[in-house]
């Protein structure tokens, strides 16, 4: 065990975990923040994703000890009110099916035009080939950023 | 360290994921609609002195309070299909509601309450449109007596707009809040003498509502399964038998005990062969403080197994044999005419097999559940559960309780397609929070998912198909096999039974003078459940897939086929012509819900029209058709395949016409049929469970494959055919006809035909 010092959504936290923890769980289990999910634990499925200053990674495989002192953002953390451009998209697109792939889509998707504010169709494609969606979401999805990338 | 914060945060009235009832509507027993149609009891009255919130409540899906809040209860599960908010949608429409102001809460699984919660078979909205628009009239129905009576004009000619009543002659309004206490004790009418709306007159019903949960899911506050946080909560992460029926001899668990966070291993004794329905595997279970420690815990552990009579079991082995079966005599479960006849007058014969895998669900939330097993034997349960009841019994089974000692509350579900109808998860929860003695959250991991499934049959078919001398469809004889779903329970189910069957195989709806329908013999070595759309799944593959070679070989359009076999616009039926059988019309007597020749010939015409059927496409693509009716609603597709000068191959569009009488509402049902589109491209293209040595080869994403954007469909058009006809299920029905729809068009493509799925893996 040891205490990591954690920045994360602005805030800093600690925590007393088994290095080798990966930040999804430090997340869940720990720090009560529920939102980035659990999918498959080997960086195949998106559903963990957050943003490790300001890039989007799979939290299943990132163990609290490489963190350091980047910082995380969550989708928790992503806007205040829930009003980041891609959550507006998001909703103005009624993306969502059972939900539970979304908020590793919406923070792959807020990463990618933040690095690249007009995304092609395949700039699109690509940064959203990491984050499965069972429901079978992807069109709107692709609508929802595109539409995220002109309000941004 | 654990954070201990339990679950039942302060909430807003919006946008959020409720999962428990507030204890001040205790409301009264009502009976079950199950058994005998809607049934409206005594209101609850919550009155006190003045200037308190009163209630009224007068049945157990709605109550309005004095502050104007419209609560509406969702009985069913949510599970992507939208249904959270489509019920209360209904409600709200015949109530005259303001949407904005409507408070959905997510009911506990209590079906004496609440009526049938088993979500599943694309019937939530079948089954409820008609209780639930009652539900909403009957509420509005006393609350325009009560603004008549104060107003002293008559109630016919007042009626109710955006949460008020209205009169139309001095335009008079009066918000429902005001009437609350008038009507709270009032007698409530026999739902007879409610007059419901002339659906001219609907509001919501046949809109685009945008699902209720969509603020909670952007922003990361939706609550599923594995989101429920107890105080001393405990995580288990489960081992479970590599092989259905295997045993632990013994096990070494130091290991695993020495890491720190681990509590306890403890053993689940699983219920062998068969495995049943609602049973857990045998396993071993890793208690610890968080996930990690249990999953590392659960890696660990050195299990010595009996692997038990399904250690040699090899699923290409099995399927080369059903194959090889479907050549032989079968047990006959359809027959018309004389398929002898058609072969003996036959100009040509055309014969086929057709092979589809095992498919796992992965839903993309794996299983979990939490339990919390008290010291007085009852106990409280969280499960993102399709059928909430059946997991209260198959607890109560397992703790030798009563099942009205488990409270089920029900939280969102991260994807169902019929996996969490099963229960085994909840049980485990259930049995592990006992041993703890403390609250448990059962975690699967996405190994666990797709080692222990309840999957898609495996299956193999035959078709043998004959045209005459006049180039028409003279017979067909269909043989399919496949290890049933009863099997999971018995073990000498050895037949797919009458209901399966009805998915797709012995409902061909064509007028063909000579069928002959056979199945095999085929034991299950796994567990079989039911996966979105069912023995939809390969019937449909193969029935449409042999249309489409039939069409090119008699040199007619498929389209033009169908419709010239479908025939005259009537009802058709199929039991007289099941010896010994019965075709169960998913549940619905055939008259209530008959299959309707002309109906399935407009969605047939809709879609050939709007996908520019028989136009000439550019070189590199094609287009393939079928049309499959499947849980009482009528569907047809084109698909559009391209292949580019890479040779890549791509799905550039995709038409549907879907016939599901009233639609209720109308963005939710284009979701499903897109994400239906979308779920169908794994299933044709990369999707596949095998076996060897008994045990299931895919333990990952990255070799059970879903596809993933670049791969989904570019475009997906739904036309959806207005209808006043009783509405029907959309869940399930975008699946079937999309699989041969595409086969058919990648034939178009590269001129070979597919037989055996998935064929991009
Ligand atoms: S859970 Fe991290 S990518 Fe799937
Ligand atoms: S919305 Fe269900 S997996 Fe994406």
């Amino acid at each position: 065990m040891a205490i990591f010092n954690l920045n994360i959504n602005g805030k800093s936290m600690q925590v007393d975990v088994d290095p080798a923890t990966p930040v999804l769980w430090v997340l869940r289990d720990h720090l009560d923040l529920v939102g980035t999910k659990y999918g498959c634990g080997v960086a195949a499925c998106g559903a963990c994703t957050i943003h490790l200053d300001g890039n989007a990674v799979r939290s299943c495989v990132m163990p609290v000890s490489s963190v350091g002192g980047s910082k995380i953002t969550t989708i928790e953390g992503l806007s205040e009110n829930g009003d980041h451009p891609v959550q507006k998209a998001w909703l103005e697109h009624d993306v969502p099916q059972c939900g539970y792939c979304q908020a590793g889509q919406i923070m792959s998707a807020s990463a990618l035009l933040s690095n690249n504010p007009n995304p092609s169709e395949e700039d699109i494609d690509n940064a959203m080939n990491g984050n499965i969606c069972r429901c079978g979401t992807y069109l709107r999805i692709k609508a929802a950023v595109k539409t995220a990338a002109q309000n941004l | 360290m654990k954070s201990f914060i339990p679950v039942f945060k302060t909430r807003e009235p919006q946008n959020k994921s409720e999962v428990f009832i507030p204890s001040r509507r205790d409301f009264l027993k009502l009976g079950s609609l199950a058994t005998g149609g809607f049934l409206l009891g005594v209101n609850f009255q919550c009155s006190g002195p003045k200037g308190e919130l009163l209630t009224f409540a007068p049945n157990v899906y709605l109550s309005i309070d004095s502050d104007n809040l419209v609560t509406i209860i969702a009985h069913r599960s949510e599970m992507g299909t939208g249904i959270r908010t489509s019920l209360p949608q209904i409600v709200a429409d015949e109530l005259g509601a303001d949407w904005n102001k409507v408070k959905i809460v997510q009911a506990e699984g209590d079906e004496e309450k609440y009526g049938n919660q088993n979500t599943d078979g694309s019937f939530s909205v079948r089954m409820f449109y008609e209780p639930m628009r009652k539900a909403g009239a009957t509420a509005k129905h006393m609350l325009v007596a009560a603004a008549a009576e104060k107003w002293g004009v008559p109630a016919s000619e007042c009626t109710t707009e955006n949460g008020q009543v209205i009169h139309a002659g001095s335009n008079k309004k009066i918000d429902f809040g005001d009437l609350i206490e008038k009507v709270k004790d009032a007698p409530i009418p026999a739902p007879e003498s409610v007059t419901l709306k002339d659906p001219s007159t609907f509001t919501l019903i046949g809109k685009d509502v945008a699902i209720y949960d969509n603020k909670a899911i952007a922003t990361g506050k939706a609550v599923f399964g594995a989101d429920v946080d107890l105080p001393n909560m405990k995580i288990a992460v489960v081992r479970r038998s590599p092989v259905v029926g295997a045993k632990v001899i013994s096990y070494k668990d130091e290991k695993t005990l020495a890491i720190p966070g681990v509590s306890q291993v403890v053993k689940i004794d699983g219920a062998g062969i068969p495995p049943g329905l609602d049973k857990p595997l045998e396993g071993l279970a890793v208690i610890a403080d968080n996930t990690w420690a249990a999953i590392k815990g659960a890696d660990a552990l050195e299990i010595e197994w009996d692997l038990g009579p399904n250690q040699s079991y090899n699923s290409e082995i099995q399927l080369e044999e059903m194959l090889a079966s479907t050549a032989k005599d079968g047990k006959i479960r359809r027959t018309r005419g004389n398929f002898k006849t058609a072969l003996q007058g036959a100009a040509k014969v055309i014969e086929r097999t057709y092979a589809a895998p095992f498919y796992a669900h992965s839903t993309i939330e794996p299983p979990a559940a939490i339990a919390d097993y008290k010291g007085d034997g009852t106990v409280e349960i969280w499960a993102p559960t399709q059928h909430p009841q059946w997991a209260r019994q198959a607890v109560a089974a397992a703790l030798d309780i009563d099942y009205q000692q488990v409270k089920m509350n029900v939280t969102l579900l991260g994807g169902g397609f019929g996996r969490k109808s099963k229960p085994d998860f909840v049980v485990e929860a259930a049995l592990l929070s006992k041993a703890a003695k403390s609250p448990v959250r059962v975690q699967w991991t996405r190994q666990c998912d797709l080692n222990h499934d309840f999957y898609h049959s495996l299956s193999a078919q035959r078709i043998k198909a004959t045209i005459d001398k006049d180039g028409k469809i003279s017979g067909w004889n269909h043989h399919t096999v496949f290890p049933a779903i009863g099997a999971t329970g018995n073990a000498d189910e050895v037949h797919p039974s009458d209901g399966e069957l009805g998915l797709g195989c012995t409902d061909f709806p064509y007028n063909v003078p000579h069928i002959q329908i056979e199945t095999h013999e085929s034991k299950a070595h796994t567990r079989i459940g039911w996966l979105r759309s069912v023995s939809n799944i390969h019937h449909s593959f193969a029935i449409n897939c042999m249309m489409d070679e039939l069409a090119e070989a008699r040199g007619v359009d498929p389209v033009q086929q169908a419709l010239e076999y479908l025939g005259e616009d009537r009802n058709i039926t199929f039991t007289e012509e099941m010896p010994g059988g019965k075709y169960e019309n998913y549940g619905e007597p055939i008259d209530a819900f008959p299959w309707n020749t002309g109906r399935m010939k407009r969605v047939i015409e809709r879609v050939a029209k709007e996908a520019g059927w028989g136009n000439a496409l550019p070189e590199g693509q094609s287009l393939g058709f079928a049309s499959q009716k499947s849980f009482l609603t009528y569907v047809a597709c084109i698909v559009k395949v391209q292949k580019d000068t890479n040779g890549k191959i791509s799905i550039p569009e995709v038409h549907y016409a879907v016939d599901c009488g009233v639609a209720v509402n109308t963005d939710r049902i284009r979701s499903q049929f897109e994400g239906g589109a979308q779920f169908a491209t794994s299933l044709v293209m990369t999707s596949a469970i095998t076996f060897e040595n008994g045990k299931v080869k895919q333990n990952n994403f990255d070799t059970y494959q879903i596809i993933r954007m670049p791969q989904s469909p570019k475009k997906i058009h739904v036309h959806i055919v207005e209808s006043q006809e009783k509405p029907t299920g959309v869940g399930e029905p975008p699946v079937p006809p999309y699989i041969p729809a595409l086969c058919n068009a990648m034939y178009k493509l590269t001129g070979e035909r597919i037989f055996k799925l998935p064929f991009g893996a």
